[in-house]
Parts: structure tokens; C-alpha cells; sequence
């Protein structure tokens, strides 16, 4: 009866997307339900997350179909933080949309979009099966063209169609690696083929599926050279959509490949977790300099996505307990500060009424909150301690030089000054300089706005702050990670 | 058998990625969904296509044919009927609002 607990983060979400359908006429009605009941799934996350930390991993098998041959959700410590994470996300974001969105927008099935949004993205950490996170893959994905598309301008339907293709694409290419990966180990739950692939010592041709993965993921989880995507569309719809597509949507391809690559493909570190040190590299100087490029705010964010990837992928290839620990904890950090972020620069675009930094000045005249908001943002963002950047980046990089790789964490330094600059350029040519007459200041949005920010700037620096309460967690997570045995005893329980 | 498929799959992909590769909306659609039947036909290859027996699991049966692969296709079907639907969808109203259906006019300024 217990082991249900592992289902409720995606059903919940599930019910109340189907009901939302129902009522989405009535605005007042829609936007109070899609409130409480994100609230109600983040207490019961919040349950489950107690209760995994107390008891260890929840497994549930099903329809009772016993692990190998039927479907499990595997709800251990990992998983379910991160789903956390994102119902903290959903909630600043639901309470962000009215506001945002026009109310037409609002009736078009966004509530469906977000509910199904945030349904597929928590099917993707809890589930246990290869083609089931596939399946959640395309289920966040379905949600999220709906979403990227809603509004129907002409930017939109531009950027939206190549989304879809590039998602298209890569979905297509995991469905055949796992049709090679059966083939070779005749299984698609991850556990039993971690188990099968240890038995054979993963030879060659396991490895070139391990590669395959990796591409699938990297596209999703935007990596060099497979980003040139990400920026433009995820600018293109509304901030409150963006902030969930930044915050969401690569993190659960870099959760995907430190699950695949943490669990499965281990036996050949010296090719695969090599081949990710440089790459997170490369990701972390483009991402850096993309973001350094332009002087759209939108923009600007977007492109720091990339270096935050690196950084992650970074603590997965210097395979030790420190680094993954780090990629969790940087992995947390960077979910939240990405939406913080996204959904500032959004206020900041719809109180003056452009996004280019050069026709905006000023706005700490007529919004001072805002400015110190999007200031703190600024340092959490490039890891300026005591916040919770900087205890995410100290343990990657303590986790590289572990396993000696100096020169990446020399890159890691430097991509962190590039991103803290990128992002200082909106604060100092944004906010500073002299007042900007031609503003008709709207306080009130602006308090609307800083709300749902101050909420989750308040989880960012909680994280950074009581890093002492949060790191045995987090380092137990690593250590977790190491040690993928843990993981496959409690679905296979043999 | 499963050779002959095998190469199948391997024409669909080809083909798809061509088109994939074309400037027209609707050729780009038809490449991803020739793509995705590549896909699906590979799956079904992968899991032994003939193996004479009904897929009936006890004891005294030693050979019956593996019921996963379609029911993994059958999943992956839905999902890329769907997606292909919702772009066709989305193709049409995009070539409507921006009057063109070809890829390469679509490019924009990053401002607007």
C-alpha cells in the first residue's frame, strides 16, 4: 500500500490537467483549482520526501507484475528531490501565470499544459524503466508544444516549429537505442539491464549504445554541440513559460544521463565519463559566450542555460561521489535559480515593454525591489557564496580536482566570471544609469511579480545558507550514485 | 529475415532524414514520420520477428515469441501519430501567418 506513494506525483497532476480541461472556461474558478491543487501535490511531494528519506527508496511494481517483466516506479532519495524541486518551481509559476498570461491565453488549456507538463516531468525522475522515460519524455514534450506555441504569434509558430522537429528527432533516435540496447540485453528496465550489463562487462557494442544515449540526452539536455536549439525557442512564449521550460525541461535530460551514466554504463568510464569532461568543457565556453552576445534579457538567460549544463555534466564525468554530489546539488540550485531568473527578466520585459537592454535604463528609480531581486539572482546564479551556487560549484570542483582534472575546473572558474558578467550586464545597463522619464511605473504588477520570485529566492538561499542541513543528504545521494548495486537490490530485491 | 528488415528500416531512415532535409514544411513532416516507422519497424526486428509460437509464458513452453516489442511499438506509434498530427497542425497555421511554407523564409529578426 506504501509503495502507491510513488505514483501520486505523477497522477495528481495527471487528474487535475483532465479537470482543468473541464472548467477551463471560467478563469476565476480554473486559476484558484490549478492553485490549491498544486499546492496540495507539492504537500504531498513533500510527504513522500520525508517519508523516502526516513525509509529508503519506494518502489512500486505496477499492477503487481513482478520488477523485471512489469513497469516500476522507483521513488528513492534522488528522484524524489528533484521532484521537490520542480512542484516548488510549479507553485511560484502558478502563482506567477494570472498576472503574465492574457486571460485568453489562460482559457487556452494552459492550466492542462502546465498540469500535464508537470506530470511528465515527474514521470521522468520516478520511473524505472528505459521506454517509460520515453514515454514521460514525450508526455513533457506533448505539454510543452502546447505551451510554446500558446498565443499563436508569428515568433512563436517560427520557433515552435523547430522545437517540435529537433524533440521529434531525438525522441526517434532513443526509441532506436533502446531497440538496439534490447536487442542486446533483452530488457528495458534499468536495473536488470545495469545488472545484464555488469555481467558482461559492457562490451564494445554497449558502449556504442551508451554513446547513442548520450547524444539523445545531450540534444534534450542541450550539451555542446547539440544547443544551437535551445535559446530562441525558449524566449519565444510567455515568461511564465519559459521559467518552466528553463527550469524543467534540460534538467531532466541531465537527470536522465546521470541516471544512465551513473547506473549503467560505469564499466567503461575511461571512454564515456573522459569523453563528457571535455565536452562539459566545451559547453561551459560557448554557453558563456552565447550569453555574452546579445543584448536581449530574454536572451541572455536563456543562453546561460548552456554553461549550467556543462556544469552539471561536469560533476558526472569526473566519476566520484564528491562530483555527483555536486551535479545534484548544482542540479537543485540551478532549477530554481533558472526560473527566478526567467521569470524576472519576464517582469522586467512586461513593465517596460521591450526586451533589448539597450532601450532600458534606469529601473532601479521605479523599482528598487526588483533590481536588489534580480541582484541576489545575479549572485546565487554565478555562485557568490554564502548562496546556493556556490556550495553546487565548490563540491564540483573539489570533485574534479579529486580526480585531477584542472584545467576543466580552471574553465568551470572562468565560464563562472563570463556567466556573473552576462548577467551583471542587465543589472548595471538595466537598472542603473539615469531615470528613464518616459516610464508610467505600475507598482502593483511589479509587487505581483516579485512574489512568487521572493518565494523561491527564499528556497535558493535556504539551500545556499543551511547548505550544513542539506549536504549529508546530498552527499549520501553521491555516494548513492556510486554504488549502483543500492539501486538495482531495491528493484530487483534479490 | 530479420536482415531484410534490418535494411528496411535502415531505407525508411534514409529517406526520412532526406526529407527531413528539404526546405518544404510538408516534406520535412512526411521525413519525420518516415523516420519514425523506421524507428518502430527496428524495434519490432530487434525483439525476433518469427518464432512460430503464441507469446504464452509458463513452465513446459520453451519457445514463444516476445510480447514487448509490440507493445513498446504500440506506445511509440500513438505518441508519433500524435506528434505528427499536432505538426501538421502547426505547419499550416504557421505557413498561413507567415505566408510561406518554406523553411528557409522563416528566419527572423530576434527582436520581433
Amino acid at each position: 500500500m506504501i509503495s502507491n506513494l510513488a505514483v501520486l506525483p505523477i497522477v495528481i497532476p495527471l487528474i487535475a490537467g483532465v479537470i482543468a480541461i473541464l472548467i477551463h472556461r471560467k478563469l476565476t474558478i480554473v486559476r484558484r483549482f490549478a492553485q490549491i491543487l498544486t499546492v496540495v501535490n507539492t504537500i504531498v511531494v513533500a510527504y513522500v520526501l520525508f517519508y523516502v528519506s526516513q525509509n529508503g527508496a519506494v518502489v512500486l511494481e505496477a499492477g503487481d507484475w513482478m520488477a523485471p517483466f512489469g513497469i516500476v516506479l522507483v521513488a528513492d532519495l534522488l528522484s524524489v528531490v528533484l521532484v521537490f524541486t520542480t512542484n516548488i518551481i510549479a507553485l511560484a509559476c502558478v502563482f506567477y501565470a494570472p498576472k503574465s498570461l492574457s486571460d485568453q491565453q489562460e482559457e487556452f488549456y494552459f492550466y492542462t499544459f502546465y498540469f500535464l507538463l508537470i506530470s511528465g516531468v515527474s514521470g521522468a525522475f520516478i520511473t524505472g524503466d528505459l521506454f517509460n522515460l520515453f514515454v514521460f519524455f514525450e508526455v513533457l514534450l506533448m505539454a510543452s508544444y502546447g505551451l510554446i506555441v500558446l498565443g499563436g504569434e508569428k515568433v512563436q509558430l517560427r520557433e515552435s516549429i523547430k522545437y517540435v522537429l529537433i524533440n521529434l528527432f531525438s525522441s526517434m533516435l532513443f526509441v532506436t537505442t533502446i531497440a538496439f540496447l534490447y536487442s542486446v540485453v533483452g530488457t528495458v528496465n534499468m536495473a536488470q539491464i545495469a545488472q545484464r550489463v555488469g555481467e558482461v562487462e559492457q562490451t564494445g557494442v554497449l558502449t556504442a549504445i551508451g554513446i547513442l544515449l548520450f547524444f539523445v540526452f545531450g540534444t534534450k539536455a542541450a550539451l555542446f554541440p547539440l544547443y544551437y536549439w535551445l535559446p530562441k525557442p525558449y524566449i519565444a512564449p510567455n515568461p511564465v513559460v519559459s521559467a518552466l521550460f528553463g527550469a524543467l525541461l534540460t534538467k531532466v535530460g541531465i537527470y536522465s544521463l546521470l541516471r544512465v551514466f551513473s547506473i549503467i554504463f560505469v564499466h567503461k568510464s575511461d571512454i564515456t565519463h573522459e569523453l563528457f569532461i571535455w565536452i562539459a568543457a566545451l559547453t561551459l565556453i560557448f554557453g558563456a559566450i552565447g550569453a555574452m552576445s546579445t543584448n536581449n534579457i530574454k536572451l541572455i538567460v536563456a543562453y546561460n542555460i548552456i554553461p549550467a549544463v556543462g556544469f552539471m555534466l561536469l560533476g558526472i564525468g569526473v566519476y566520484n561521489s564528491t562530483g555527483y554530489a555536486g551535479t545534484v546539488y548544482y542540479l537543485v540550485s540551478d532549477m530554481i535559480i533558472k526560473a527566478v531568473l526567467f521569470l524576472l527578466v519576464g517582469a522586467i520585459a512586461y513593465l517596460t515593454g521591450t526586451s533589448d537592454l539597450r532601450k532600458i535604463r534606469g529601473l532601479i528609480h521605479y523599482y528598487p525591489f526588483l533590481g536588489w531581486l534580480f541582484f541576489i539572482a545575479a549572485l546565487v546564479l554565478a555562485g557568490i557564496p554564502p548562496f546556493s551556487g556556490f556550495i553546487g560549484k565548490l563540491l564540483l570542483l573539489q570533485g574534479a580536482i579529486e580526480s585531477d582534472q584542472i584545467i576543466v575546473a580552471l574553465i568551470g572558474l572562468a565560464a563562472s566570471l563570463l556567466i556573473l558578467l552576462s548577467v551583471m550586464r542587465i543589472f548595471i545597463r538595466g537598472f542603473w544609469g539615469e531615470k528613464d522619464e518616459s516610464i508610467i511605473p505600475d507598482k502593483k504588477a511589479a509587487r505581483s511579480f516579485a512574489l512568487p520570485v521572493v518565494f523561491l529566492l527564499f528556497f535558493s538561499i535556504l539551500l545556499g545558507v543551511g547548505a550544513e542541513w542539506f549536504y549529508p543528504s546530498i552527499a549520501s545521494i553521491g555516494d548513492y550514485l556510486m554504488n549502483p548495486e543500492t539501486y538495482i537490490q531495491s528493484v530487483l530485491k534479490e | 529475415m530479420e536482415i531484410v528488415m534490418s535494411i528496411l528500416a535502415g531505407i525508411l531512415f534514409t529517406t526520412g532524414i532526406y526529407n527531413m532535409l528539404q526546405k518544404q514544411m510538408l516534406r520535412i513532416i512526411i521525413g519525420t514520420a518516415l523516420v519514425s516507422h523506421g524507428a518502430h519497424l527496428f524495434i519490432l526486428t530487434m525483439g525476433e520477428l518469427k518464432r512460430g509460437k503464441p507469446p504464452v509464458l509458463s513452465d513446459e513452453i520453451a519457445n514463444y515469441s516476445d510480447p514487448l516489442p509490440q507493445a513498446l511499438i504500440l506506445t511509440s506509434i500513438v505518441i508519433s501519430f500524435g506528434v505528427t498530427s499536432l505538426l501538421l497542425v502547426l505547419a499550416y497555421r504557421a505557413s498561413k501567418e507567415n505566408g510561406t511554407d518554406n523553411m528557409e523564409k522563416l528566419r527572423g529578426n530576434e527582436n520581433d
